[in-house]
């Protein structure tokens, strides 16, 4: 399938500097705020005080009365607007969950939408907003996924599903296993939390009778036919654009509330509108995440081996279910056994509503989770047979022989069949690359001197590249200048940069030179956006098949003109030359394009144009794997923890640019020590969030961060794309929760001490002897 | 997160400001606005007038007259960090003033600012208390001059009148030869300490200890001295097992509680932060081992 060789590139394989990076270091970027139309109107939106209880009434006389205010809707304004469906689920059921664009009747979370202000400026705006009255009914608040399922509506209860996943016969290995080992264990709630907030501007053209929006992020063009549907228009008179966009992380970019109302309210309104979130509102109306509990039992051999695990979930979805229906809790039950040999296994994931706000996917749904609940188990499982940890994994690791190996689970409605690896072969290096021996020795030594450290280790399993499918074409005008347009999306991870990478490598030319498109429906008709570490995969295989096109289109044009064959010809510089004299420019990409203009005489009936348009599709997801290692000292006095080395090793097959797998790695890790040790959605007994602002919901800064080394490793490239690759998105926040959970418990010398994410200095403290 | 309509008053002398002051209902006065600012956008405040005091001649400067500095009550935090007599005479203060925010806040935040404002919290209000720093006030019947021990009234709550402002901060400056610990512990780098322990030691050349000063934030309402460890330590040979013992008496303490924070983890926090600022203190003494 026109694979690309193994090897390092001309270009791809390099750490080249980002494209991107122009524009936002000059001061020239343009993120959702940035944007702005002549004449715009401003969207506030009135949020519900509490937590649940039955909507009686909601008087907005004293807010239509103000000057410059231009409208106030409640439900009865927008009842035509069906809720927000889901684009990512295949459990049926799940309708009578979804979110209402302003509450109907009934609240369910302090912070859901019951109204919106529109006004001439956004501190009128806000003004009369507070002179909203809602009056509402309490009803009892259900805060805890653990407790019986409640009623979430006449007919409904709030548990809308259980997924449930099985192979091989539990029961029977539980009847015969050496031992059982049983753990109870909780992540917390937490979630991506962009330091730029969500924003909407819509305006509507009435001259070309194309509505436009603005401040999208990750998912045009699923967004986009939504929307078109919600608001009964045509696709085409729909479009999304993309700016810069200040992180998404998962949150960013799903159909939410505001999206729709700022479209309805250009339509009706004849103004543009904008809306910008501020960050009291992100955090109580933007997906949260994680939060979950776990019991689980394993059933394991006299050499601790895994015979069978048996696995109860509780998620906290919060009070609707979003665009992405089930999506975390099915990855929670397929990605669980992780990157170890199981015979048998059982989950049940109950997937509950609360009153809070609404959960769905963070960076590696699923898989922070899991692997924090599958790598406790083993550390416990090591701590129960007396065997080291590391070795307890390694009697469990699939080997390489085992690859491709079918899971006989399925998730996102795919099979898991994780498609190449070496396990051990990697943890080897990790612990090679990290000194382990060395470093046990080193901790023995501190801790006979008093002090509390540990290390501790955390092994995943990554899933990446879902299609279906993606597509890209690429364009060489007369003048040689390559245009690459996508249905990808930026969340500022590099896009740009790695596909005009991998166009560059089979068109030899300058890959600054390339212009790339995405995020925007104008110009392509299909996408999928920039989620579920794809872009790399699904995209830049395009991105190579499109190259590979134009090259041979490039080389059958010029063949004739130069008097040859084109297996005669190849590259090389952006010129065509024979790969017999490969240092002789015969033609360029632009002399080749102009012969392929629509006046060229070459073109007579013909399409003309340097162009080719090719998708790649997928119809299993590719498993990316590595390791985290931590090492961390407990301040006996504070209880504080302090992270003083991380490593991460991570397998992707290929790394198109080192540098920005690196990047994101880095990042991944801050996000996780956030969800291991700082960043928690709390809620008070009524349901009111306690977490609204930077001061309450701690996200770890540079200051926090330790030393940290990443093993980017291509020793398993993926043999289900043209490229080898592998997402990198997720690997470095999967594992972070596991092993600072084993090295906290390393330094307490308390094995199975930890059970709960986040970890906080007091729980700690209280765990120290006196 | 926008602020509610309020009329902005920029004065350019004291006088101005004072007449303001005392002529405006509900008005409130923008020094840093390192906390202002926020809780206007988050209408955490409604004030109908803010006036700024950014722009009045004479308010920020730091001078020094024999044993006593003058810290004017719009000096920025980071400038009176920098000062060269802080870093060398009054190492407290300059250990607490590089605890405060980050470095960008502390460009902007005040010294009376932040004395103001009166958060439990704060390092500039655990130090000066310690430091046994003197409050000059201006209101319409002229200056008047509060000690800092009996400037908080309450939680939040300065002993000032509507009609008064704060014009500087006295610091008298500790004897030479002294040691000193500010430490704190917060979450992350940055926030607001959860507590902090300020210790100054004064030694006898007899290598007994003269005197000590122990200042708890965080712990409750307002700074809170450690009068019973202070006393213990009077007079006594200093020793670990001295400190340890002083650092005990933290643990009867009143301490605040909140939804994170339960009391007996902030007396646990004082207690190892008093026994680390005790040592350290110590260790800061000219001639220590």
């Amino acid at each position: 399938m026109n694979a690309l060789p193994p090897a390092k590139g001309q270009v791809i394989g390099h750490s080249v500097t980002r494209l991107e990076d122009g524009p936002l270091v000059r001061g020239q970027g343009r993120f959702a705020a940035d944007v702005n139309f002549p004449r715009q109107i401003f969207m506030r939106v009135v949020r519900a005080q509490i937590a649940h209880g039955h909507l009686i009434a909601i008087n907005t006389e004293a807010a239509r009365a103000l000057p410059g205010v231009i409208a106030v809707w409640t439900h009865a304004d927008v009842a035509s607007i069906p809720p927000i469906p889901f684009r990512a689920t295949r459990l049926q059921g799940l309708e009578p969950y979804c979110q209402p664009i302003l509450a109907a009747g009934r609240v369910r979370y302090a912070g859901e939408p019951v109204a919106v202000v529109f006004a001439e400026n956004p501190y009128l705006a806000e003004d009369a907003a507070d002179l909203v009255l809602a009056e509402i009914e309490e009803l009892p608040v259900l805060l805890d996924a653990r407790l019986p399922p409640a009623e979430f509506a006449p007919g409904t209860s709030t548990e809308p599903a259980i997924v449930r996943k099985q192979f091989g016969d539990v029961d029977a290995a539980f009847a015969t296993a050496f031992d059982v080992v049983a753990l109870d264990l909780s992540v917390g709630r937490h979630s991506g939390v962009p330091l730029e907030c969500r924003g909407a501007i819509a305006r509507y053209d009435a001259a070309h009778d194309v509505l436009e929006l603005h401040g999208t992020a990750k998912k045009q063009h699923w967004n986009r036919d939504e929307i078109a549907r919600l608001l009964g228009l045509r696709p085409h008179g729909v479009h999304l654009f993309e700016g810069h966009v200040g992180g998404g992380f998962g949150v960013r970019g799903e159909l939410y509330p505001e999206d729709l109302l700022v479209c309805l309210a250009a339509l009706r309104l004849g103004r543009p509108v904008k809306w910008i979130e501020d960050r009291r509102e992100h955090m109580v109306a933007t997906n949260h995440s994680r939060e979950q509990h776990h019991s689980l039992r394993a059933a394991i051999d006299a050499q601790g081996r895994l015979l069978a695990i048996d696995a109860v979930f509780h998620h906290d979805q919060g009070a609707y279910v979003r665009t992405h229906g089930a999506r975390v809790a099915d990855l929670t039950a397929a990605m669980l056994p992780g990157p170890y040999r199981l015979h048998a296994y059982r989950v049940a994931g109950h997937f509950r509503l609360t009153n809070k706000t609404p959960a769905a996917t963070y960076r590696a749904p699923g898989r922070f989770e899991s692997t924090f609940v599958r790598e406790r188990l083993m550390d416990a499982i090591a701590a129960r047979i007396g065997v080291d940890p590391i070795e307890l994994r390694r009697r469990n690791l699939l080997a390489s022989a085992d690859m491709p190996h079918a899971r006989q689970l399925d998730a996102l409605g795919t099979d898991v069949v994780l498609d190449s690896g070496d396990y051990a072969g990697l943890l080897d290096k990790s612990l090679a690359r990290f000194g382990w021996d060395a470093l046990q020795a080193e901790l023995r030594a501190r801790r006979a001197a008093g002090e509390l450290v540990g290390a501790g280790i955390g092994f995943f399993v990554e899933k990446s590249g879902l299609g279906p499918s993606d597509g890209v074409r690429i364009s060489v005008d007369r003048t040689g200048a390559v245009e690459l347009v996508s249905g990808a999306a930026s969340v500022g991870q590099g896009v740009e940069t790695v596909l005009a990478q991998i166009c560059a490598e089979t068109l030899t030319v300058d890959y600054r030179a390339i212009r790339v498109v995405r995020g925007r429906t104008d110009r392509i008709e299909f996408g999928n956006g920039a989620h579920a570490s794809r872009v790399t995969v699904m995209s830049g295989s395009a991105t190579h098949l499109a190259a590979l096109e134009i090259r041979a289109m490039a080389l059958a044009t010029a063949a004739p003109l130069l008097q040859a064959q084109p297996d005669e010809l190849t590259l090389a510089r952006g010129h065509v030359v024979r790969i017999a004299a490969p240092e002789t420019d015969l033609m360029s990409l632009a002399e080749v394009a102009a012969h392929m203009g629509p006046g060229s005489p070459l073109m007579i009936g013909r399409t003309p144009g340097l162009t080719a348009e090719r998708w790649f599709y997928s119809d299993h997801m590719t498993y990316p794997y590595g390791v985290h290692l931590a090492v961390v000292r407990i301040d006996r006095g504070t209880g504080e923890i302090r992270v003083e080395r991380y490593l991460v090793a991570n397998d992707i097959g290929r790394a198109v640019n080192p540098m920005l797998v690196e990047g994101q790695i880095a990042g991944g890790v801050a996000q996780g020590l956030g969800g291991a040790l700082f960043e928690e959605f709390r809620y008070d007994e009524a349901g009111q969030p306690l977490s609204t602002t930077f001061a309450d919901y701690l996200i770890p800064t540079l200051a926090e961060m330790p030393a940290l080394d990443v093993l980017v490793a291509e020793d398993a490239p993926s043999p289900l794309n043209p490229l080898g690759v592998k997402g990198a998105g997720e690997g470095g926040i999967n594992g972070v929760g596991a092993a600072i959970a084993s090295a906290v418990d390393d330094a307490l010398r308390k094995p199975g001490a930890i059970t709960t994410l986040p970890i906080l200095p007091r729980q700690v403290h209280a765990m120290l002897p006196r | 997160m926008k602020p509610p309509d309020f009329t902005y008053h920029a004065p350019e002398t004291l006088e101005q400001a004072l007449s303001l002051l005392a002529s405006l209902d509900n008005a409130r006065l923008l020094a840093g606005g390192q906390s202002l600012m926020p809780m206007l956008t988050m209408r955490f405040a409604f004030p109908d007038h803010v006036i700024d005091l950014n722009r009045v001649a004479g308010l920020a400067g730091i001078t020094q007259t024999g044993d006593t500095l003058r810290i004017g009550a719009m000096t920025r935090q980071r400038d009176l960090l920098d000062h060269p007599f802080v870093q060398q005479k009054i190492p407290l203060l300059a250990q607490a003033l590089a605890l405060i925010g980050h470095r960008q806040t502390r460009n902007r935040g005040t010294i009376g600012g932040s004395l103001c404002h009166l958060d439990p919290a704060a390092e500039l209000v655990s130090v000066m208390t310690a430091l046994g720093a003197t409050i000059e006030i201006a209101g319409p019947n002229g200056p008047r001059d509060v000690a800092m021990a009996d400037f908080p009234l309450g939680y939040m709550t300065p002993s000032l009148a509507p009609d008064e402002l704060v014009t500087a901060v006295h610091l008298p400056v500790p004897p030479p030869g002294h040691g000193a610990s500010f430490l704190e512990f917060s979450r992350r780098h940055g926030d607001f300490a959860i507590v902090s322990a300020a210790v100054m030691l004064t030694r006898h050349s007899s290598g007994h200890l003269a005197d000590a000063v122990i200042t708890l934030g965080g712990v409750g309402p307002v700074p809170l001295r450690l009068a019973k460890a202070e006393a213990l330590l009077a007079g006594q040979t200093p020793t670990p097992d001295l400190f340890t013992q002083a650092a005990c008496l933290a643990r009867e303490i009143d301490a605040m509680e909140d939804a994170q924070i339960p009391a007996w983890y902030r007396r646990r926090l004082a207690e190892s932060l008093t026994r680390r600022a005790l040592t350290a203190a110590h260790q800061s003494l000219p001639g220590a081992a």
